[in-house]
């Protein structure tokens, strides 16, 4: 084969083989369910699966709408808040020192062991409590990564802002700032995913019966798998929207900042 | 040093005050603005006194006779939890090490698999905790009984394999050329290239993906006790104990701190590791 | 810190006509930089450094002096205090007879560092931009001097690239540019070349004879290179380490620097000069010194 010829081969691969994997995988786990005759609560079929999907498209869309509402909400107080406190960190050392045990151990703990509680703090109807815990998870990553780009400097920068006299306020605002930016998107990029995850799990500990969450579980409890696994594809799809969103963002203030 | 730990110490501190602070000054229906409680009640009911929450934790679970302290009871659960949770994570490290050796072995498994593994990540997967709900009770392979906290270790596993497997692969092509033309160059086959040159040329790049494999098992655990029903663990207690928050808000604050705990413990146990590993960590990635 | 009114340093008329030869002629005006007994000593954990000891230098306006000795022998951090980016801890330092921090925050110098040190997000134009935009020249001069100076480094056709997208050598070219862009009266460089390779670096030290004919700058210029540093100054400062002190000053007196041109490493006279400055660098206590290398 020329060159060129298994260059063109591989591009075509890298599309053709996850797609092929994909399709070839479908078509086992159907046929592993004819063949083995699995039982629905084992893992239901593709087919039955897709069935669902089709004939309930209207509830679960309600029920992931107001799932994604939650998750968005959290998103959008955590972040504010986040950048908020990242400031305020880089400009005070000792807040940053007293906040860096916390915030590791934040990362590393199962915050939606909250839910109970805020669903009393915040009342057990209401979806509060929810938009809370998906705020507070999506806080810590957007937080510690831009307070870390805040901080990254390079050398060689600093410098020669202060070689040229900048003030402060310049210096933020021609380095620091576009400097801290890739961190802050790679804070949003965990943030994002972390908040479908936390606003979804939230509904299993309780609260009111709307969302994805608890038309899973209640699914479940009346034995109905395959609509089950159908909102679970809900699930994927506000995950796969909302990761779709932050890097869309990512990529056009990154690129748009690179293009003047 | 000392200054960091006093920092820290002073941090966990302000957030106790904060807390007691709020709860002092803020009105007992929260802050509600319309219809919608925007900041939290703060009657003894929805934020108990951290006093409170220690006392509770120094007496006993329940009325029985022979009830353990409430401290002792979350330990257990915990010690039960993080016990799935580190099989969860073995299983999941393990099945994530192997998949990042087929796709580094093999270039069109690579484009085969690994968007999926990177889609993966970015959906909720832990949706399906429930959906394994009754494999326990009814399913049977063999002379093989399935347990209910099997099913918990599989969620657990599952969410910790795909950071494994990503940083996995990353840390297998990451070995300069010039080490590859070097093994080339002594005409070792592909599996010593593996053992002396990739394996260890991984540990940075797994380090990071280790820690993050713990705290995913430790939340799918957590998450999937709850979502299973699975007893004996810190999950099930949270939500147990806070369906009776009303005749006895400070007791759901002890598992709570027990899952705080699990999780400390799993990082912990990872920063162990780390160190068992720091001759290959020359330079860490994140 | 305030920022000064933008006005512009004053350079002697960026006049190229008269860019001094290897002896001073202007007695009457200040001195680029003049440096009298100036120490500097770090703590460290592992006790006093002592960087530099009771130095003592001028570098008469519109002369190009180099700092060369081994690693460790404090000629970066000499640079440093000039630039009033590191304060000495005993003796005193003026540039054109202000301390260096007035000279600082009245943009009186250009300052180009090993690294090219460009905003990676910034384009090729927006980063010469980048000193003049700070003293708030407006936008059209801004692009003009930009242009000017891009040209003058022969990057006209790179000005929309990112710094990525540059090699070594064409980043360094920014940089330089950038340093310019203010026509400073004085430049310091800090092993600006350290990171080419040698036919790149032969380039770009010819292309910074030229510019400094024509801006009549004064130049601080920190090397490791014992070619280099004859080839492009008036004056050699040879530098010995722990503790820094000054060895030895070397005039070169290769003629003009717009007349110098890449002949002139192939003259006797250059020879005999890179000969003088490395029995200087050697020293008379016969220790080889690290961190010099001869390119």
């Amino acid at each position: 084969m020329t060159r060129s010829a298994t260059t063109t081969w591989r591009r075509v691969e890298v599309v053709l083989a996850p797609v092929l994997l994909g399709l070839l995988a479908l078509a086992a786990w159907e046929a592993a369910v004819v063949v083995l005759e699995l039982r629905p609560f084992v893992v239901p079929s593709p087919s039955a699966i897709g069935a669902e999907l089709t004939g309930n498209v209207g509830i679960i869309a309600t029920a992931a709408l107001s799932t994604a509402l939650n998750a968005w909400w959290g998103l959008v107080i955590g972040v504010v808040g986040a950048l908020v406190a990242a400031a305020v960190s880089a400009a005070v050392r000792t807040l940053d020192e007293m906040s860096a045990p916390l915030a590791a151990a934040a990362a590393v703990v199962p915050i939606v062991a909250l839910a109970p509680v805020l669903y009393t703090m915040f009342g057990a109807n209401v979806q509060t409590a929810r938009v809370a815990i998906a705020a507070i998870v999506s806080f810590v990553p957007v937080y510690v990564n831009t307070l870390r780009g805040l901080r990254t400097v390079a050398p060689v920068h600093r410098d020669l802002l202060r070689a040229y006299a900048a003030t402060r306020r310049q210096a933020t605002l021609t380095v620091t700032l576009p400097g801290a930016l890739p961190f802050f998107f790679s804070g949003l990029r965990v943030a994002t995913s972390l908040a479908v995850i936390s606003a979804l799990v939230a509904e299993y500990f309780g609260g009111p019966v709307d969302g994805l969450g608890k038309a899973i579980t209640s699914a479940v409890s009346s034995s109905n798998y395959p609509l089950a696994w159908a909102y679970v594809v809900g699930a994927v799809v506000v995950g796969l929207l909302f990761f779709c969103g932050s890097s869309g963002l990512e990529r056009a203030v990154l690129h748009r900042r690179s293009g003047r | 040093m000392r200054r960091q730990v006093l920092l820290g110490v002073a941090g966990v501190v302000a957030l106790g005050l904060a807390w007691e602070g709020y709860k002092l000054l803020a009105p007992d229906d929260g802050v509600v603005v319309g219809e919608l409680t925007v900041l939290p009640r703060t009657t003894d009911l929805a934020m108990p006194h951290l006093w409170d929450m220690a006392a509770r934790a120094l007496e006993p679970v329940n009325s029985a006779t022979d009830a353990l302290p409430l401290w002792v009871a979350v330990l257990v659960a915990a010690a039960f939890t993080l016990g799935v949770a580190a099989v969860g994570w073995v299983v999941g490290v393990v099945v994530g090490l192997a998949t990042a050796t087929v796709m580094q072995r093999f270039r069109t498994a690579e484009s085969a698999l690994l968007p999926w593994v990177v889609l993966s990540q970015t959906v909720p997967l832990i949706a399906l905790a429930p959906l394994v709900r009754r494999w326990g009770s009814q399913l049977e392979i063999g002379a093989f009984d399935w347990q209910d906290w099997m099913s918990v270790a599989v969620i657990a596993a599952y969410l910790a394999f795909f950071p494994v497997s990503i940083g996995a692969l990353r840390g297998l092509s990451s070995p300069d050329a010039v080490h590859l033309d070097l093994m080339r160059s002594y005409g070792v086959g592909w599996w010593r290239t593996y053992r002396s040159l990739r394996l260890p040329a991984t540990v940075p790049h797994l380090i990071p993906a280790l820690r993050l494999a713990a705290a995913n098992a430790v939340i799918g655990t957590v998450v999937a006790e709850v979502s299973i029903g699975l007893r004996g663990g810190i999950g099930r207690m949270i939500v147990e104990f806070g369906a009776s928050a009303s005749a006895d808000p400070a007791k759901q604050w002890s598992p709570i701190f027990g899952a705080v705990l699990v999780g400390l413990v799993a990082a912990g146990v990872c920063v162990l590791i780390a160190r068992a590993l720091a001759r290959y960590r020359v330079s860490e990635v994140s | 810190m305030n920022t000064p009114a933008p006005t512009r340093p004053t350079a002697p008329s960026a006049g190229p006509a008269d860019a001094p030869a290897a002896t001073g002629t202007e007695a009457h005006a200040a001195p680029a930089v003049e440096v009298r007994g100036v120490t500097r000593r770090f703590s460290s954990r592992s006790g006093e450094v002592v960087a530099l000891s009771d130095v003592d230098l001028t570098v008469r306006a519109g002369e190009f002096v180099s700092l060369i000795g081994p690693s460790g022998c404090g000629k970066s951090t000499l640079l440093r205090l000039i630039a009033d980016l590191d304060e000495p801890t005993a003796g005193e330092l003026a540039v054109f007879g202000r301390p260096p921090r007035v000279a600082r925050q009245n943009h009186d110098f250009g300052i180009a560092f090993q690294q090219a040190g460009l905003l990676p997000w910034r384009s090729v134009r927006t980063n010469v931009e980048l000193p003049l935009e700070l003293h708030g020249a407006g936008r059209a001069a801004r692009r003009a001097r930009a242009t000017e100076l891009l040209e003058m480094v022969g990057l006209a056709d790179f000005a929309q690239h990112l710094p990525h997208q540059l090699s070594g050598g064409m980043q360094q070219r920014v940089a330089i540019a950038r340093a310019l862009a203010e026509r400073p009266s004085l430049l310091l460089m800090d092993e600006p070349f350290g990171a080419l390779d040698e036919m790149t670096r032969e380039h770009v030290q010819t292309e910074l004879l030229r510019l400094r004919a024509e801006t009549g700058a004064a130049v601080v210029f920190v090397t490791h290179s014992i070619p280099e540093a004859v080839y492009l100054s008036d004056r050699v400062v040879v530098m010995s380490a722990r503790p820094g002190q000054v060895r030895e000053v070397v005039p070169v007196g290769l003629g003009a620097a717009r007349d110098r041109s890449d002949d002139v490493r192939e003259d006797d006279a250059f020879f005999d000069r890179v000969r003088a400055v490395r029995e200087a660098l050697h020293g008379t206590d016969g220790t080889t010194p690290r961190g010099v290398d001869r390119r």
